[in-house]
């Protein structure tokens, strides 16, 4: 292996709580560029919040801790600068947006991500020939685009959506936060495939889940366990195939 | 929600200032404050009008006087003194209406200001426009284009004049002077507005449009607008509004009467954008209007479109009355408060005919501290076989200081009636916004997405460039308003 590259993202001692409630205690992770992070862990471990927190939602408010990405205070920014600056969450629950196009929601993102950075935006009929190429990746037709956003998808439709959100806006850090709940094994299979064809040696990935399933198609480089808002324990793919068999108990009981 | 950093924004966008807020100067000509007889009189006789009109608006002021304003909609305002009215007020010099050259300079600055130049409108929209200024059309434009094909378009001073058994025939026709104590005030005292005319078979070639305008302070506006489809015949109507900025309440008591024959279609679109008082309410237009429209004819059809936006407070149910067999009415509404705005809005819609269909889409925005209200009956009489109606109501809460109401009616005496009533209310949610932004969709973008988002049903109905002015009159009425 050659030298690592510097971290891209770096938690430090993170804490987070909402309202009295604390749920982070002390998280502490490295990521460099080309890593995929699994993120395991019992309910409530706090793996959704980690995730939520990383992306700006203001519901949890950070007590503690550190987050350095690409060197600077990632927790100075709002959700929308991180975003420019190439953060990506795909949401576990994506949230629909009535009367909203596919097209126009992801067009307008895209767009002010370039304006932010200076780039000239895209018009209707190169973002249409852009989204056209995205679209095969998860193997949607051009029917979703005119829908509103999220507005009466299925389960395995809205996290379609999230991965070709994904691959429009293109970024270096993707968060992907139980991709893989409520999907069937084949919408299971196109979205990991789509996540799949992300990988990118410039691009890290961290993906949230319960279940080992997802690692069989998305296969992580590291996982961690997650509990009582702690990481607990870390190894390679080998630990989530140990998950598999010994459940979260033993995690339970490794809670300080 | 709560966080600091949405409450920020929120403070920020509710903070917009008005931004037609602007005084021309232009000498008025004005009636001293107060209302009797005389000023009735003074009134008609300035207007040069013939007796008929004198004697329908000393009826309407007789019955005013023995009517109570009305106290059941949901809004509170101070007292209105209507003898601390000046009832009416005409720019002084009152130029011919041969062109715009001849139009006072400082007027034709006033539609600059707001980016609605005439000379813009009918070169570029295809628009045709009669400008009321200050109670007097200043400017008609495409008369005789219009006129070449039978349309008549003009002032409703002009149309007495000019057209006096068509006004006859039909003014008061829907909406009578007794019928309600804003609508006698103003048939008493209406200062001007717009007829239209479109004969039988003919389908008027261009969208209709007048831009209201208040200007002398403290100057009630009492418009009056009729508009008469013959037999097949169409006609879209564009109406639009913007006021300057004032401290005192203005109370604007506007009537609009449509009435369609066989097979006629009226559409009649409104942008209303008034002043609606500071962040304290202090100020803003008192809005009291009725609107009704008549499908008297086998199929006609007449839609009703708003996005009212501006008013301290709008009192406003622009009507149909189905009384021809399969005829249809629609009213498609946007009603935005904010601040300390109140609406209570909605329609109503009376099947009389055999057949009849109306639809109503409504959606109430809230934010800051504003009051919204959707009041609607649905009435179907005992004669209506197969009437149809199907009403969805959505109200849209931005914030946690406003209000949201709904009061449907339905009255059915028919049995064969078939009433669909949905309605919904929502906050725009904090999941929503954080789901925008963590694509990287700025605060206010997204909730100006949302919004109009939300509206795109009525926003559909609206003609094009009406669309686009809705939608950023939108954004800018809710900017800021984000919590």
């Amino acid at each position: 292996m050659m030298t690592p590259r510097a971290p891209m993202l770096e938690i430090r001692g993170l804490h987070a709580r909402v309202g009295e409630k604390e749920i982070l205690k002390g998280i502490d992770l490295l990521v460099r560029p080309g890593e995929v992070h699994a993120i395991m862990g019992p309910n409530g471990s706090g793996k959704s919040t980690l995730s939520q927190v990383l992306a700006g939602r203001e519901t949890f408010e950070v007590t503690k801790g550190q987050v350095l990405y690409e060197g600077k205070d990632l927790l100075a920014l709002a959700p929308e600068d991180r975003a420019a600056e190439g953060i990506f969450l795909a949401f576990q629950y994506p949230v629909e947006i009535p009367g909203v196009g596919n097209m126009h929601f992801l067009r307008t993102a895209l767009n002010a991500v370039k304006r932010k950075h200076g780039q000239e935006e895209l018009d209707a009929m190169d973002f249409l020939s852009l989204i056209k190429e995205k679209m095969k990746l998860v193997e949607m037709d051009q029917a979703f685009m005119n829908r509103p956003v999220n507005e009466g998808f299925s389960g395995g439709e809205k996290k379609r959506n999230e991965i070709l959100q994904m691959a429009v806006l293109d970024p270096k850090l993707a968060i992907l936060d139980e991709t893989d709940s409520g999907l069937d094994i084949d919408a299971l299979r196109i979205v990991a495939s789509g996540v799949n064809a992300l990988r990118h040696s410039d691009r890290a990935m961290l993906v949230i889940t319960h279940y080992q399933r997802l690692l069989e198609y998305i296969i992580p480089d590291f996982v961690h366990v997650i509990a009582g808002g702690r990481i607990v324990k870390s190894g390679d793919r080998a630990l989530a195939k140990e998950l598999e068999k010994t459940g979260y108990a033993w995690v339970e009981g490794a809670r300080a | 929600m709560s966080t600091p950093a949405s409450t920020q924004t929120f403070e920020q966008l509710t903070r917009k200032e008005y931004e037609a807020g602007f005084v021309t100067d232009v000498e008025s000509e004005q009636i001293p404050r107060g209302l009797d007889e005389d000023v009735v009189r003074l009134i008609s006789r300035k207007k040069e009008e013939p007796e008929f009109m004198l004697e329908w608006r000393l009826r309407a002021f007789r019955h005013w006087l023995t009517m109570q304003e009305p106290t059941w909609a949901h809004v509170s305002y101070p007292k209105i003194d209507y003898q601390d009215i000046i009832y009416y007020s005409a720019p002084k010099k009152r130029p011919a209406l041969g062109s715009l050259d001849e139009v006072d300079p400082e007027i034709l600055r006033t539609y600059e200001k707001l980016g609605i130049p005439l000379e813009e409108q009918k070169r570029l929209a295809n628009v045709a426009v009669d400008a009321v200024f200050d109670s007097v059309s200043v400017a008609t434009t495409f008369k005789d284009k219009l006129g070449a094909m039978g349309v008549i378009f003009c002032s409703f001073s002009e149309a007495v004049k000019h057209h006096p058994e068509l006004v006859k025939k039909y003014l008061g026709s829907v909406v009578p002077h007794t019928d309600n104590y804003f609508a006698a005030l103003n048939s008493a005292v209406f200062s001007d507005g717009s007829f239209c005319f479109v004969p039988k078979g003919v389908r008027c070639p261009m969208e209709l449009s007048t831009y209201f305008r208040i200007n002398a302070a403290e100057t009630g506006q009492f418009e009056r607008t009729l508009i008469v489809a013959e037999d097949d015949a169409y006609v879209s109507y564009l109406e639009g509004c913007t006021a300057p900025m004032r401290d005192k309440n203005q109370l604007h008591a506007a009537v609009v009467e449509l009435v369609a024959l066989d097979r006629a279609q009226i559409k009649y679109s409104t942008v209303q954008n008034w002043y609606p008082g500071d962040k304290e309410g202090r100020g803003g237009i008192f809005n009291f209007v009725t609107k009704r429209g008549l499908c008297e004819g086998f199929r006609s059809r007449i839609s009703w479109t708003q996005v009212e936006t501006g008013s301290a407070i709008t009192w406003k149910y622009p009507s149909c009355i189905l009384k021809g067999d399969e005829s249809v009415g629609e009213f498609y509404s946007v009603a935005v408060t904010n601040n300390r705005q109140q609406a209570d809005t909605g329609t109503k819609m009376v099947h009389l005919g055999k057949n009849t269909k109306s639809t109503i889409i409504s959606k109430g925005i809230s934010a800051g501290r504003g009051q919204n209200t959707y009041r609607g009956l649905v009435k179907v009489n005992k004669g209506a076989q197969n009437a149809r109606n199907y009403t969805q109501c959505d109200s849209l809460l931005i914030g946690s200081q406003c209000g949201a109401h709904t009061v449907p009616y339905i009255e059915v005496k028919n049995s064969s009636a078939k009433v669909e009533h949905e309605a919904s209310t929502s906050k725009i949610g904090e999941d929503q916004l954080f789901y925008c932004r963590s694509r990287g969709i700025p605060e206010e973008d997204a909730v100006s997405m949302i919004v109009n988002g939300f509206c795109r049903k009525v926003f559909k109905e609206l003609p094009m460039e009406f669309a686009v002015e809705a939608q950023k009159l939108l954004t800018v009425s809710l900017e800021g308003s984000v919590g």
